[in-house]
């Protein structure tokens, strides 16, 4: 362990949203403001004690219009993760980072996401609703040796990677259904989640195709929200109002790949970064895949859960599968207990940022489905690069 | 989407090459499969860029391919998707190992999409999509 470690050091203990819904009709900025108040106030502090931001770098509300209209009076830190499911994490680990160091005291993170299919849309190229419908008729990026194939979207470019997964392994799509059954049974007592209405794995098989072998049911949802957390020391921490949730172990990793989230042109199996994290996580806390008592995978859709269990070293390369069809990630009985708010199938996607406030309510022992003296968990970013992880414990 | 377009009207999005990688959409516009190879040390690459992963030289040259490989992985599409895609859906995407080592991201064409496997031999036919522009396809061998 180096001299210097974020281990321990930091905790998070506010945690704010706003509803979740497939049409907000409130703004990106208006929604980001909500979510950092209701943080705060959560945390017990005000806008005057923030002194800290982190945001995603593509996130459309600057740090500058956030304190603005927060009222917060001077940041001492303020930050950008890059990408979209592969930041998550990071902000937190960067805000773990600034407190330990004493650059800041107490450090806003968040995610504002108007991504619904009527949602309010503004010309940045992130703002609201698709990206990838505004994809430019003259390419200039990477993306020039995908989109004139018509591989446009995430779920056409995740699909690829997904169905190596099936031919290298046995992986069947009732394996990716059994992800979204078990993620919507948990959504279905989780008050805030958008979907909530119990599904079999035959309603799961009956869904449309949208990119094979994905279907309708392995896919996010499209909708409005967002989530924001307050950082802290771990000195601070222990006068909080809430029962903090302390940042055990943190870490990125990003691989030389083309572009963000699919890497096609090396074998997949080779190194991912989401095995070098999950290497840097136990090593900086020192405990087991074992040792968790929930986690919360970043799941653009159902098979990332699969890749993610055996990526954290749940299962052994290709058995997530059969793990998973045998009820291992269902709470209340399963031996790892995954996205127990439903996760981005069921509960919201907002970039994966409800999977942090989920951790800490497991840890806040406050779950609508809580893991009996949840004492660790675990929530990453997106298991393809660049991605990051943290451990939350009690 | 409401308003959608007939897809005659709509031209796909094309690529804009710089001088890292004119070499491989000049290549493809003369029906020819061209990728990075290192001066220094021999590696092929692809997406092109403008430094060796392996050994870091910049200089480089537009190695002519075989054209052949086998089917990596792929997906069927049925939307969403882009406006201009939309009217070929279901459509295959397909990830190509090229004999020669390196992936690239294409469709195969004279093929059911039902037919699709890993591990499919197939070999590269050029689309002329634009005036400018040729994109590398991949039929059964």
């Amino acid at each position: 362990m180096p001299m210097t470690s974020i281990r321990d050091r930091a905790a998070i203990v506010g945690i704010g949203q706003t509803a979740f819904s497939k049409h907000i009709d409130k703004t990106e900025h208006r929604i980001a403001c909500e979510a950092i108040a209701a943080a705060i106030a959560d945390a017990g502090l005000t806008p005057k004690d923030i002194d800290g931001l982190v945001r995603y770098d593509i996130e459309t509300n600057s740090e500058l219009a956030i304190i603005y209209s927060l009222g917060i009076p001077h940041l001492r830190f303020f930050a950008g993760i890059p990408s979209g499911g592969g930041a998550v994490c990071g902000t937190i680990v960067l805000a773990a980072m600034a407190v330990a160091t004493g650059q800041a005291n107490n450090v806003v993170c968040f995610r504002a996401r108007n991504r619904g299919k009527r949602s309010v849309t503004g010309p940045g190229k992130f703002q609201g609703g698709r990206p990838w419908e505004r994809a430019p008729s003259l390419l200039t990026d990477a993306y020039q040796y995908h989109i004139p194939f018509g591989l446009v979207t995430p779920a056409q470019e995740m699909a690829m990677i997904y169905r190596r997964h099936m031919h290298e392994y046995g992986t069947t799509t009732e394996h990716f259904g059994m992800v979204a059954v078990a993620q919507r049974a948990h959504a279905a007592r989780n008050p805030n989640a958008i979907m909530r209405e119990p599904i079999a794995l035959a309603d799961h098989q009956r869904s449309r195709w949208i990119a094979e072998p994905l279907r309708l049911l392995d896919c996010s949802l499209e909708c409005d929200g967002a989530c924001a957390v307050v950082v802290t020391s771990a000195e601070r921490a222990r006068d909080a109002r809430q029962r903090p949730a302390y940042i055990l172990a943190g870490a990125q990793a990003e691989g030389p790949i083309h572009i963000q989230l699919a890497d096609y042109f090396q074998h997949r199996h080779e190194e991912t970064g989401a095995r070098a994290v999950a290497r840097q996580l136990y090593a900086m806390a020192d405990v087991t895949p074992r040792d968790i008592d929930a986690a919360m995978f970043f799941d653009h859709f159902g098979p990332a859960v699969l890749l993610s269990l055996e990526d954290y070293g749940v299962c052994a390369p290709g058995e997530s599968g059969p793990f998973v069809a045998a009820g291992n990630i269902a709470w209340p009985d399963g031996a790892l207990p995954v996205n127990t708010h439903g996760g981005s199938l069921s509960e919201a996607f907002i970039h994966g940022y409800n999977h942090i406030l989920e951790g800490v309510r497991q840890i806040r022992g406050t779950s609508t489905c809580q893991v009996q003296d949840a004492e660790l968990v675990l929530v990453t970013s997106s298991n393809t690069d660049p991605t990051g992880a943290v451990l939350l414990r009690r | 989407m409401d308003e959608r377009q007939p897809a005659a009207d709509l031209q796909i999005p094309l690529p804009v090459p710089n001088l890292d990688n004119e070499g491989f959409w000049e290549g493809c516009r003369q029906h020819q499969l061209r990728l990075q190879s290192c001066r220094r040390c021999g590696q092929l690459r692809h997406p092109p860029r403008p430094m060796c992963p392996q050994c870091t030289a910049v200089e480089y040259e537009w190695a002519p391919l075989g054209g052949r490989g086998t089917i990596y992985s792929f997906t069927i599409v049925h939307g969403p998707t882009l406006p201009v895609f939309a009217p070929s859906a279901p459509y295959n995407v397909v990830v190509v190992q090229l004999a020669e080592g390196p992936f690239i991201v294409s469709n195969v064409v004279g093929c059911a999409a039902g037919q699709i496997r890993i591990g499919m031999p197939v070999e590269v036919v050029f689309e002329d999509v634009a005036e400018t522009t040729s994109l590398p396809k991949f039929r059964p061998v």
